[in-house]
């Protein structure tokens, strides 16, 4: 086990990677088009037209928006470093691969939160309140973390094309978020729908931000942060696993 | 070679070091040791296992087996990485960030406070002619100033082990000239250097010991004047004469070995050149020719090179 002062150390270095990630890839094409401009879309083409209060509508776009801004950089950095050809730099670094990847993530990380805060304050604008700031303020964070591990998992194949990881994301986020409650109130979800909808984690961040802007939830918030906790432990354990046996691949 | 300092253990020490993809073996059981303050080279043929090597010295790959060891930590270690400075082949620095903020991440990636990193780094810039590029975009660097950015980074550590694959290759004679120098002076300062390159001539002016590796073995490794001297058929004596000459005539001298045609001039290899030196002007006399011009040369670095390997240096 290393000692305190190691992980310290590493947990330094993360954020220099962290940084690092943010200076070079917030403004990267895929990033703007997939972290922002879709999600917005998106959410208009369902809303407008349709009779839906703001109370409903700030949490769906606001999960929306933390769920592909989250997931918008830690998937592309990896195959990106791999085609630049600085990987295997950053790799000869006293650093550990664990090290290498929490900092893609806590960049994602960022993202997620700075954009939805911009979401947030939208919403106070349209008259949106918050009933209870601290639970809202723990499931941004938790959720803004599981989102940014989930979009390192997608990353996991040693290829050296953003595109190839970015399609092979959409491919999951797209259908994650029609059935986590964004459009359709869970309640009103047939039982099979339902069902299905249990194994997005995005279901229980959305149903998180109604219980706190719409005052009513499908579950109670106690069991939505556990199992974001839950989803966060798992994508962080198979994102570090995988990582180790197709890194050495990139190079 | 030069005075070394003393050593109570060898700066990087390899055992039977193995590495298979599949079933070839890019590194099949080497050993050797790099003493403290030794510059050392590594020269082979393509696909001979140089860069696998490198890398397991410099932890980004893991090998099958064997151990390797440097300074006492095991290679891929954080402390093994902490004393190194890696220059790898054909790596990038971030082109999206300036050449001063690339430096700065690589001190933070190694712990070094600020502002030693800073006085550093515009020393190391000032040395490598980058010092007024500092804040443009690696982007805008030719690949001369990239590659010596590299060098930079790898010494914004101030490493006791240095590791370099390729440094120089395919670069212009002023980068390629500044970066020799200063890995001379940093040799100079006592720093272990592990060098692998294409060069003969680098190799030859650079390196206190050279290991030559083919086919993922180590085939020789020994001092460049010593590994040029072990090779001793491979003296040859450099002619031209007033004509040109059938070259055929030119092997059935006695002692001769091989002959290569160079330009207007020919290359006979021996293992005795005093006495094919008589015979040539014995031959030039006899058939009525002038030699214009006569050279005895020693075995090259190059000629070992080939000898040890069986390849040719434009294979390499």
């Amino acid at each position: 086990m290393p000692d305190t002062r190691t992980v310290l150390q590493q947990i330094r270095r993360s954020l220099a990677i962290a940084r690092k990630d943010i200076r070079i890839y917030y403004s990267k094409g895929p990033v703007i088009i997939f972290g922002v401009l879709f999600p917005v879309f998106l959410f208009l083409s369902f809303t407008i037209g349709r009779h839906m209060t703001m109370d409903f509508m700030i949490p769906g776009l606001l999960g929306m928006i933390l769920f592909f801004t989250a997931t918008s950089i830690s998937p592309i950095v990896a195959p990106w470093e791999t085609q630049a050809r600085t990987l295997e730099r950053l790799m000869s670094c006293p650093v550990r691969l664990e090290t290498i990847i929490l900092g893609d993530i806590l960049a994602s990380f960022t993202f997620g939160i700075a954009i939805s805060l911009v979401t947030l304050v939208l919403g106070f604008f349209l008259g949106v309140t918050i009933s209870s700031p601290f639970i809202f303020a723990i499931a941004v964070i938790l959720a803004a973390f599981c989102f940014a591990s989930l979009g390192n998992v997608f990353s996991i194949p040693p290829t050296n094309t953003p595109a190839t990881i970015n399609m092979l994301a959409s491919v999951v986020k797209f259908p994650v978020v029609f059935i986590s409650g964004i459009f359709i109130p869970l309640n009103e979800l047939p039982a099979w729908g339902q069902v299905i909808a249990y194994i997005s984690p995005l279901t229980y961040f959305t149903d998180i931000v109604r219980n706190c802007i719409q005052g009513r939830g499908h579950l109670s918030v106690v069991v939505d942060l556990l199992v974001l906790l839950a989803f966060t432990i798992l994508f962080l354990v198979v994102a570090l696993k995988m990582h180790q046996k197709t890194m050495p691949k990139r190079i | 070679m030069p005075d070394m300092p003393p050593v109570d253990r060898a700066a990087i020490e390899v055992r039977n070091l193995t590495k298979c993809y599949g079933t070839v073996s890019a590194v099949d059981g080497i050993g050797f040791e790099v003493k403290v303050g030794e510059f050392f080279g590594f020269l082979g043929p393509n696909g001979a296992g140089k860069t696998t090597t490198v890398r397991i010295l410099t932890g980004v790959i893991k090998a099958d087996s064997g151990t390797a060891i440097i300074k006492g930590f095991r290679a891929g270690s954080l402390k093994a990485k902490q004393i190194a400075g890696v220059v790898p082949e054909m790596a990038n620095a971030y082109n999206d960030l300036s050449g001063w903020d690339n430096l700065m991440l690589m001190a933070e990636l190694y712990g070094v406070a600020y502002t030693k990193a800073k006085e550093r780094s515009e020393n190391l810039l000032r040395a490598l002619g980058l010092l007024e590029r500092k804040d443009s975009l690696v982007r805008t660097y030719s690949k001369g100033m990239k590659q010596r950015l590299i060098l930079c980074m790898a010494l914004a550590s101030d490493p006791e082990v240095l590791f370099l694959d390729e440094p120089t290759s395919g670069l212009d004679v002023q980068s390629a000239r500044l970066i020799k120098d200063l890995l001379r002076n940093l040799n100079a300062q006592g720093k272990t250097i592990f060098l692998t390159t294409h060069d003969m001539d680098e190799a030859n002016q650079l390196c206190d010991r050279v290991a030559i590796i083919n086919q993922g073995k180590i085939v020789a490794i020994d001092a460049p004047e010593r590994l040029r001297m072990a090779t001793s058929s491979m003296h040859s004596v450099e002619v031209s004469f007033t004509d040109t000459l059938n070259p055929e005539a030119l092997a059935k001298l006695p002692r001769v070995n091989t002959v290569s045609k160079l330009g207007d001039k020919y290359r006979l290899y021996t293992d005795a050149p005093g006495d094919l030196v008589v015979s040539l002007v014995n031959y030039s006399c006899s058939v009525g020719q002038k030699i214009v011009a006569l050279n005895v040369l020693a075995p090259s670095l190059e000629d070992a090179f080939v000898a040890l390997t069986g390849k040719e240096v434009k294979d390499a």
